[in-house]
């Protein structure tokens, strides 16, 4: 064990770009390149603000993972409860120092950039939960005292996002929260508790929720419920999704999105701009393309002996996946609309540097896959 | 604690494991859902989802086909188009309706009743659907629009054409246009797919009569529109198709000249010609300004068309209803010697009145006329005498006649406001009446009065059928090329009656239908005609034209509104003396030139007095203009080559 410590902590620069995993990195690039040619097509098929910007962010954030990726698992490892706070506090940030937009506080202005610090959650809790249950002791995981504190941390941001207001966000902060836990052993017994808990307090919760919230749960029971309102998003993107047909209309084609029909085609809508202009067979490739990253973040876990390593990359697969199904299946009506970007595919500099930093991880896992945490 | 062991670690690894691959299997299945959503909309529901796309895309806006234009025989235009500026809004462009009013109302002269109007209309219609805002402007307000459009969103400046008559002259017979009303969407179905904002129907008249033909076809332009309904680019255009003209057989000079001779007057007028039923002229007086009702009627005008005594929006020539009088003589006269109740030789004595059954009979002559036979009958226009042949013919062979040359029914096709008049018989009084005949209304009807109703035409279409030979024709007015070889038959067989036709002509008019038993009595008819009209002593003799060319035969005749009392019989009261209602309608009807034929004219003024110094001297002048202008027509309908 020792010797095979000092074997990778001295792993020169050659060796661990050797040991990357090449297929996850030409699948995140492929998708980049893709997800560049549909933001030409939102422009309308011109470089405009958003394809440049695109561009330039795929291209620096693809370049931060290299960096995390060469990042010894260790340092992450030690570093995850850090790196947690320091979203919280950006989070803090957030609710005191925000910038406000159609209603609700969910940007820090960078000046270079506008940070969304709740998309960095996405990924910070999954690091702390991950190394905290690495910690714990599978005797005590079921232990009252040991649920307090992931908890503690899964509900403070969720909290703090909910109320910004980004109801989409806390849920899928929540979801990668739920599935470290799950996966490191907490029982089901627990989970079905809190789910009772959970719908005991739903009704509550929804006197809570803003009157643009409770419309949009409405509407997606009902999306005809008002053509013209709520319900139009849905129905337009079913439209424009469904007129695609077999291959699509065509790259720059796509009428629904070309005539504003499609509402918010740069971020939350992207795949349907992409569906309606390649049809059901692009679709299906961008669909193999994320089954193809889960997949090989699976097997990396599977390679990694670190339960840290394990918990983390299994937990960032099951969380990346829920980010892409949510989006597809809102966007398909499957689901209500609520605010959540397709991975790599949207417009967002947050979501981007999040996901970026999060696969970094996952490949940081692969290249220092013997490597003991502790 | 927080320091476990390997053994720990193997435990703990082989438990993420075994939950990893619970999560992968529901990712799976989830996957299966994604990809069963993308296979339902994109192949199952491929179809419906591209035509939803489709509608979305596109949209269309409706173009107004230019209406046919109607024109004169000598191709002068009676109904045609000019450039129309509109201003035109499309309500889903506009940001603020009430300020747009207000802009609107600066630069335009339009009232709060039109603003208020125009609210109500958007409400009801899809926003993407124009509406007028003002029809018809003229240039400097049409520029000032155009000058601050960039201010006004959603405001439309549209040059389109529109309905345009030159004057009043033949406004009863063209016609008006005015906008689609309810009830026309209703009644009419070929308006279906015709309702486009702006768009104008024929209300009556030729107009009406022709509208299915001549509104045209709607064109259309589709746009490609994005979701705020702004047009991005023009995708298919149709410019529609433009209505079919029409070439009437009117001749607009001598309409013009026939409204100028009934100025001020409550007159019909009918010019036919005898061969083959061409309406030269058709006139009914007062007029009324056809061009204010294609941009909407103002009320005050409307207001005054209504009250006015001489009812100026009647078309006198075809829906006054008149009885025929005295020019309902020429009929009694040629039933009588068809059913062979008299010889033109029979004659009577006229005391100036009659006596039967206790009731008297006056003849219009105080002193009576003396021995009358049937031409000094007509020529004199004796009451007496047609009592006395009325009674030996009996009503119901007189009614037989009077149909037969055309009264009782309507003469031209689909004009809605066509009248069919009343030729009264036995059992025509049974059935609308009620009540059986009597001996006495057979004498009234003998002078055409009692029960007998008569519209202008009918009396012109008489007399033509009189002065072709007793051949029926067919009144149009619509101008028909192919349809002129009966004058060439008629005019061998009244020439060279004894001759045989040539074949081509007798193929080609097999149909011809004559309405006499014997021809000899047509003439004798039309001989009476001529003496009544040339003759010392005639009705119309002051009248007469001396030339040959001109010289006419007709029959005066004028229908009582009120019955003389005795009490006005014996202080000879003169018709001028009556108030102007309670005085008689004046008729006349002619055919010229006696010789040889070519046209038929009817003139009735109503309140006029009696037809030979009312109607007579109108139809003098008409008849010299018509003639005069006999060769033009003629070149017309004999040239070569299609003039339309």
């Amino acid at each position: 064990m020792l010797r095979s410590r000092s074997i990778q902590s001295s792993f020169g620069i050659k060796d661990k770009i050797k040991s990357f995993d090449y297929i996850l990195v030409l699948s995140i690039f492929i998708l980049g390149i893709i997800s560049m040619f549909a933001m030409y097509s939102t422009d309308g098929g011109e470089f405009k603000y958003h394809t440049n910007s695109h561009i330039l962010r795929f291209f620096v954030f693809f370049g931060l993972f290299f960096v995390v990726s060469l990042i010894q698992i260790r340092f992450w490892h030690d570093k995850s409860y850090l790196i947690y706070i320091f979203f919280f506090l950006l989070l803090l940030g957030v609710k005191y120092f925000g910038l406000t937009s159609s209603g609700s506080k969910r940007w820090l202005d960078l000046y270079f950039m506008n940070l969304q610090p709740s998309e960095l959650m996405k990924v910070g809790l999954i690091l702390f939960l991950a190394k905290y249950y690495h910690r714990v002791s599978i005797e005590n995981m079921n232990s009252i005292r040991y649920l307090f504190t992931p908890i503690i941390a899964l509900i403070s941001p969720l909290l703090l996002v909910a109320t910004q207001p980004d109801l989409g966000t806390s849920i899928l902060i929540a979801s990668g929260g739920i599935v470290v836990a799950w996966l490191a052993g907490v029982r089901i017994k627990f989970f079905a508790y809190s789910s009772i808990v959970f719908i005991a307090i739903l009704p509550v919760a929804i006197s809570f929720l803003k009157p643009y919230q409770k419309s949009r749960i409405l509407t997606f029971l009902n999306p005809e419920r008002d053509p013209l309102g709520a319900g139009y998003q849905i129905i337009q993107s079913k439209i424009a999704i469904g007129s695609g047909g077999l291959f699509g209309k065509g790259f720059l084609n796509g009428s629904q999105s070309y005539l504003d029909y499609l509402p918010e085609k740069h971020t939350d809508f992207i795949f349907t701009l992409f569906s309606e202009e390649f049809g059901f067979f692009g679709s299906l490739f961008i669909l193999l393309l994320y089954a193809l990253i889960v997949s090989r973040i699976v097997i990396i876990g599977n390679m990694t002996r670190s339960t840290f390593g394990k918990l983390y990359c299994y937990s960032f697969a099951t969380a990346f996946f829920i980010y892409v199904v949510v989006n597809m299946m809102m966007v398909l009506g499957l689901l209500p609309i609520v605010g959540s970007p397709l991975p790599i595919m949207s417009y967002g500099g947050s979501s981007m540097m999040a996901i970026m930093l999060g696969l970094g991880i996952v490949m940081s896992c692969k290249i220092y896959k013997d490597v003991p945490v502790n | 604690m927080l320091s476990p062991g390997s053994g720990n670690t193997v435990i703990k690894s082989k438990l993420i494991g075994r939950r990893m691959f619970l999560i992968t299997a529901a990712q799976a299945v989830v996957m299966v859902g994604v990809v069963g959503r993308l296979i339902s909309l994109q192949i199952n529901q491929a179809t419906k989802y591209k035509s939803l796309s489709d509608k979305n895309r596109f949209r269309e806006w409706k173009l107004a086909p230019e209406r046919g234009i109607i024109k004169d025989f000598f191709d002068q235009e009676l109904a045609s188009n000019e450039p129309l500026y509109q201003v035109h809004l499309v309500p889903e462009n506009v940001k603020n309706l009430n300020e747009l009013f207000v802009r609107l109302k600066g630069i335009l002269n339009i009232t709060d009743k039109r603003v208020s109007y125009l609210k109500r209309l958007i409400k009801k219609q899809k926003p993407w659907e124009p509406v007028v805002v003002s029809d018809n402007l003229n240039w400097s307000e049409f520029s000032r629009i155009n000058l601050f459009l960039h201010e006004l969103n959603g405001v439309e400046p549209i040059v389109s054409v529109a309905r345009t008559y030159p004057d009043n002259s033949s406004a009863h017979i063209l016609g008006y246009v005015s906008q689609i009303s309810a009830k026309d969407l209703k009644t009419k179905k070929y308006l279906k797919d015709l309702s486009v904002p702006g768009m104008t129907v024929g209300k009556t008249g030729l107009e009406r009569k022709l509208d299915e033909k001549i509104i045209g076809k709607v064109g259309f332009q589709r746009y490609e529109v994005n979701a705020f309904g702004k047009r991005i680019k023009q995708i298919q255009i149709n410019e529609g198709q433009a209505g079919k003209s029409f070439k009437t057989t009117l001749d607009y000079e001598i309409q013009k000249y026939v409204n100028e001779l009934l100025q001020d007057k409550a007159a019909a007028v009918c010019v036919m010609d005898v061969y083959n039923g061409d309406i030269v002229s058709l006139v009914s007086a007062p007029t009324f300004q056809p061009n204010a009702f294609v941009h909407g009627l103002d009320r005050d005008y409307w207001n005054s068309l209504i009250k006015d005594g001489k009812k100026p929006l009647t078309n006198k020539a075809m829906s006054g209803l008149y009885p025929p009088g005295s020019t309902i003589k020429t009929l009694v006269a040629l039933s009588a010697l068809e059913n062979k109740i008299i010889k033109p030789s029979d004659s009577f004595r006229c005391k100036g009145k009659i006596e039967l059954h206790g009731e008297k009979f006056h003849c219009w002559e105080k002193k009576g006329h003396g021995i009358v036979n049937l031409r000094k009958g007509i020529q004199r226009s004796c009451d007496v005498y047609f009592y006395e042949v009325a009674r030996k013919l009996g009503v119901d062979r007189l009614s037989e006649t009077a149909k037969k040359f055309g009264l009782g029914k309507q003469v031209l096709s689909d004009f809605t406001e066509e009248r069919a008049g009343v030729v009264p018989n036995t059992k025509w009084k049974k059935k609308y009446i009620g009540q059986n005949w009597y001996i006495g209304e057979t004498l009234h009807s003998g002078i055409g009065q009692g029960y007998f109703q008569s519209t202008p035409i009918q009396l012109c279409l008489m007399t033509a059928q009189i002065a072709n030979g007793g051949y029926e024709i067919k009144p149009r007015i619509i101008f028909d090329k192919n349809n002129n070889d009966l004058r060439d038959y008629i005019k061998h067989k009244n020439e060279k009656p004894n001759e045989p036709l040539p074949t081509d002509l007798l193929i080609k008019n097999f149909t011809l239908k004559p309405l006499f038993e014997k021809k000899e009595n047509i003439n004798i008819v039309k001989d009476a005609m001529f003496s009544s009209s040339n003759e010392p002593g005639g009705t119309s003799y002051r009248h007469r034209f001396e030339d040959p060319k001109f010289t006419f035969a007709g029959k005066t005749g004028s229908s009582q509104i009120k019955r003389f009392t005795e009490a006005q019989r014996e202080a000879e009261v003169k018709q001028t003396d009556l108030k102007y209602k309670d005085r008689d309608h004046a008729l006349f009807v002619a055919f010229a030139p006696y010789k040889d034929p070519k046209y038929a004219i009817s003139v009735v003024v109503e309140h006029g007095g009696s037809g030979g110094s009312a109607a007579a001297p109108i139809a003098k002048k008409i008849i010299k203009k018509v003639l005069d202008r006999h060769d033009l027509r003629q070149e017309i309908n004999y040239s070569k080559g299609d003039s339309i």
